[in-house]
């Protein structure tokens, strides 16, 4: 490519409604390239957000009359994420991961470092308008923390030397590309049945269209291949219910949303083989009869958004994509990808397609389900980037092959994100059936104190439960695996974060997601200042019937860390609780101190009331 | 065996869950056949003069009062029952939690608010026999250990009345949907 990749954006900012006035002059033109396309709202606002550093009041109300809308419907989608501001944030925009096992990994220095260098504190941008400083949650970095997004490139392992180099160069209003190297590693540690590459490009659709669709939901059903998200669905039974339901036209999904902190098989996969994706992805629109294709790509991995277009125009060179695939006749299939605005919740399939449709990201009720009212109230297929890999192997390799590798209930192979206190933390793909005890060998984990099986969804174990299987009827999991070792203190540095990430991640909707995550953050506090009792314990483990009735699997998980770690490590919970039944946690002193400094007395804490 | 001695008292309340209270009509007859009140505005007693059996609690802790009297009635009861929202969540009053910082309540309230014409002088009331008010308002169980709570703004007489005979008597609380119902 001869020009960069990464360009600084001229972010002009004198006037917009934010309190700055960026014009947003190029709205027009960004509206006409989606065809004034209601449904494409995200990628308008992703436009806007980049070009200007802000979504400005004139732009809010430029789409609002084009589309017909009120100005408070696109408000709606527009603070629903992260990644977008109805405020400046600055010609270069930081983002610094504040994930657990960022935090494990000295997130707090380098986020001091950097406010240091640049002059503001987190969540503010600096006196001259050029930096902003943000944190977000997990951006799928784990394996090489600390790490950070500025203006959609990827920093990782950052060190306070390397700080320093960056602020300059944003201060020297460099191009980011020119900031420093780019290190985004993959660590692939360890290849499976699906990494390894043994398959030529296009053998697995050829072999795909050779066959009816009937067939080819019947080889998959025959794998008993289930999804790769983490419910574990049989993929083969998803996609008979979608083909057999009626709609104007069927669509494709994948899920590459990727938020669940530690998890980044994803990008390891889009990066090292995307071809295998696609395919999947094409075979499964030959399945149920599609003709598009959506990849739905977390805005945190804007920076392979050139790459992974490079490789679609290759695929469609190829033939592999477009009209009549591979020659066969009527065949037509192609894909586009669609960016998220950073939202954990949108990985939930029903709140990935309101987004994908331009919306908040809210779960919908179900039914009726997405593969009978799915994208556009179409029937939609939505399934995991490593399902869709794995649907290329067996077609290639058959479904015998498969059903040899792993457990009889969790057939293949799973990729599991290894991070936290290990010496070798990356991508390992391993069988179903391998034991935690067997991975933290891999990975080489001494002193474990616990396992994050799952991320913050998922559970935490302690060393009795190591010989535990990873598989769906044992320990299912979507990928990630957080080490934690000895010397972290776990309800302070592992589940208050965990909390603080729900919290933040909550999308609002139900009552018992919104108000019990910080109900929660309460009593684990509670608990680490040293006035917790029995009582406080009784009370999360009873929460957790609520929780159970929000409608989508967040809000259902969000009181996992807490939960999980209630049950495995009880010990730890009353080695830090009080004897007595109840303790107040009342300070009348601090209490009354303001009130007493703004009236101008003094305090009188000896109570002569009567 | 001798009756049960109640005490009951309003702190950042409105005295709508007394007026529940007296809302049980004729039934105020069994009551005094059923208990003896101590300090309550009921009879007017100010101070605890014996040990009490049950505490009514209504309203939350907005001042340094408040606090003095729930921890005298944590003090002197054997069990405490809070009724009504402000006691239970801090209510009406716990409004002001979310909307300012106590500093900005009060300069509002007798500094910068249009209505006020006579302070020249600025003053923020400061008497030390005030009480001091509380950076933000507490319900009860924050401050004491609560043994009920009677939900309700204010909770139904009928809700009221079959708690506090269900707690005497020892017998099973009767709670039927027209008591529980809050609309």
């Amino acid at each position: 490519m001869s020009e960069k990749q990464f360009q600084t954006p001229n972010r002009s900012h004198d006037g917009c409604g934010c309190g700055c006035s960026c014009d947003n002059s190029n709205i027009d033109a960004i509206l006409a390239k989606y065809n004034n396309d209601r449904g494409r709202l995200m990628d308008i606002l992703i436009e806007l957000q980049d070009s200007e550093g802000c979504v400005g009041e004139e732009a809010i109300a430029k789409i609002a009359e084009v589309f017909n809308m009120s100005r408070v419907d696109v408000v709606q989608t527009l603070s629903f994420y992260h990644f977008f501001s109805q405020k400046y944030r600055g010609k270069y925009t930081v983002y610094l991961n504040d994930s657990a096992v960022a935090e494990m990994m000295g997130r707090d220095e380098i986020a001091k470092a950097f406010e240091e260098e640049v002059g503001c504190k987190f969540g503010s941008v600096n006196e001259d308008g050029n930096i902003g400083l943000f944190s977000t949650s997990c951006i799928g970095m784990n394996d090489q923390e600390p790490s950070a997004i500025i203006n959609q490139r990827v920093f990782t392992k950052l060190t306070k030397e390397k700080v320093a180099k960056i602020v300059k160069g944003m201060k020297n209003g460099d191009d980011v590309e020119d900031l420093i190297g780019t290190d985004v590693q993959s660590n692939i540690l360890l290849q499976g049945p699906i990494l390894t590459k043994d398959t030529e490009l296009g053998d697995a659709i050829r072999k795909a269209i050779s066959m009816s669709p009937e067939e080819v939901i019947e080889e998959v059903k025959q794998s008993n291949l289930r999804g790769r998200g983490g419910a574990g669905f049989p993929t083969a039974l998803k996609w008979r219910f979608c083909r057999n339901a009626d709609g104007e036209k069927h669509y494709v999904f994948c899920n590459a949303d990727e938020g669940e902190p530690g998890t980044f098989k994803d990008r390891v996969i889009l990066t090292e083989r995307p071809q295998l994706l696609f395919a999947g992805m094409t075979i499964a629109g030959y399945a149920i009869g599609s003709d598009e294709g959506i990849l739905y790509l977390r805005y945190e991995y804007k920076f392979m958004e050139a790459q992974l277009k490079e490789v679609l125009q290759q695929l469609r060179d190829k033939n592999l994509l477009g009209k009549n695939i591979t020659g066969k006749e009527g065949f037509d299939f192609d894909i586009r990808i669609q960016f998220g605005g950073g939202a954990y919740v949108c990985g939930e399939e029903s709140a990935l397609l309101e987004s994908a449709e331009g919306k908040r990201g809210e779960p919908r009720d179900r039914p009726p389900f997405p593969v009978v009212k799915g994208y556009m109230q179409q029937p939609t297929a939505v399934n995991n980037v490593e399902t869709f890999c794995s649907v290329a192997k067996i077609m290639h390799k058959g479904a015998k092959w498969y059903r040899s590798l792993g457990t009889l209930d969790s057939t293949g192979s799973k990729l599991v994100s290894v991070s936290g206190d290990c010496q070798r933390p990356g991508i390992y793909e391993i069988e179903w059936g391998f034991t935690v005890q067997d991975v933290l060998n891999l990975v080489g984990a001494k002193d474990v104190q616990a396992v994050q099986v799952g991320g913050p969804s998922g559970k935490c174990i302690a060393p009795n439960e190591f010989n535990r299987k990873l598989a769906y009827e044992d320990l299912a999991t979507g990928g990630s695996i957080i080490v934690i070792n000895n010397d972290r203190d776990l309800l302070n540095d592992i589940v208050l974060n965990f909390l603080d990430f729900f919290i933040e991640e909550s999308c609002g909707s139900c009552v018992p997601c919104r108000a019990m995550t910080v109900q929660y953050k309460r009593k684990i506090e509670k608990i680490l200042a040293g006035k917790g009792v029995k009582k406080d314990i009784d009370q999360m483990l009873s929460w957790e019937k609520v929780m159970h009735m929000n409608r989508c699997g967040l809000g259902q998980s969000a009181c996992n860390p807490v939960i999980s770690t209630i049950q495995n490590f009880r010990e730890l919970y009353n080695s830090k609780l009080q004897k007595e039944e109840y303790v107040s946690q009342f300070d009348l002193a601090a209490a009354i101190k303001e009130s007493c400094e703004t009236a101008g007395r003094i305090p009188n804490l000896g109570g002569n009331h009567e | 065996m001798s009756k049960p001695i109640v005490a009951t008292t309003s702190l950042a309340g409105c005295f709508g869950c007394h007026m529940s209270l007296l809302d049980i009509d004729e039934r105020i007859l069994d009551l005094f056949d059923l208990v003896e009140f101590n300090k309550s505005p009921i009879d007017d007693i100010k101070t605890f003069t014996k040990e009490c059996d049950i505490g009514i609690i209504e309203g939350g802790c907005c001042n340094s009062e408040n606090v003095h009297v729930l921890q005298e009635f944590r003090k002197h009861c054997k069990t405490l029952v809070v009724i009504g929202e402000c006691a239970i969540m801090g209510g009406l009053p716990a409004m002001r939690n979310n909307v300012a910082p106590i500093s900005e309540c009060l300069e509002e309230a007798y500094l910068n608010c249009v209505s006020v014409q006579a302070n020249e002088e600025k003053i923020i009331p400061n008497d030390d026999e005030l009480p001091m008010i509380l950076d933000k308002v507490y319900p009860c169980h924050e401050v004491v250990k609560i043994d009920y709570f009677i939900p309700g703004c204010a909770p139904r007489a009928d809700l009221i009345w079959n708690a506090l005979v269900a707690l005497v008597t020892g017998n099973e609380m009767e709670l039927p949907y027209e008591v529980l119902k809050y609309d």
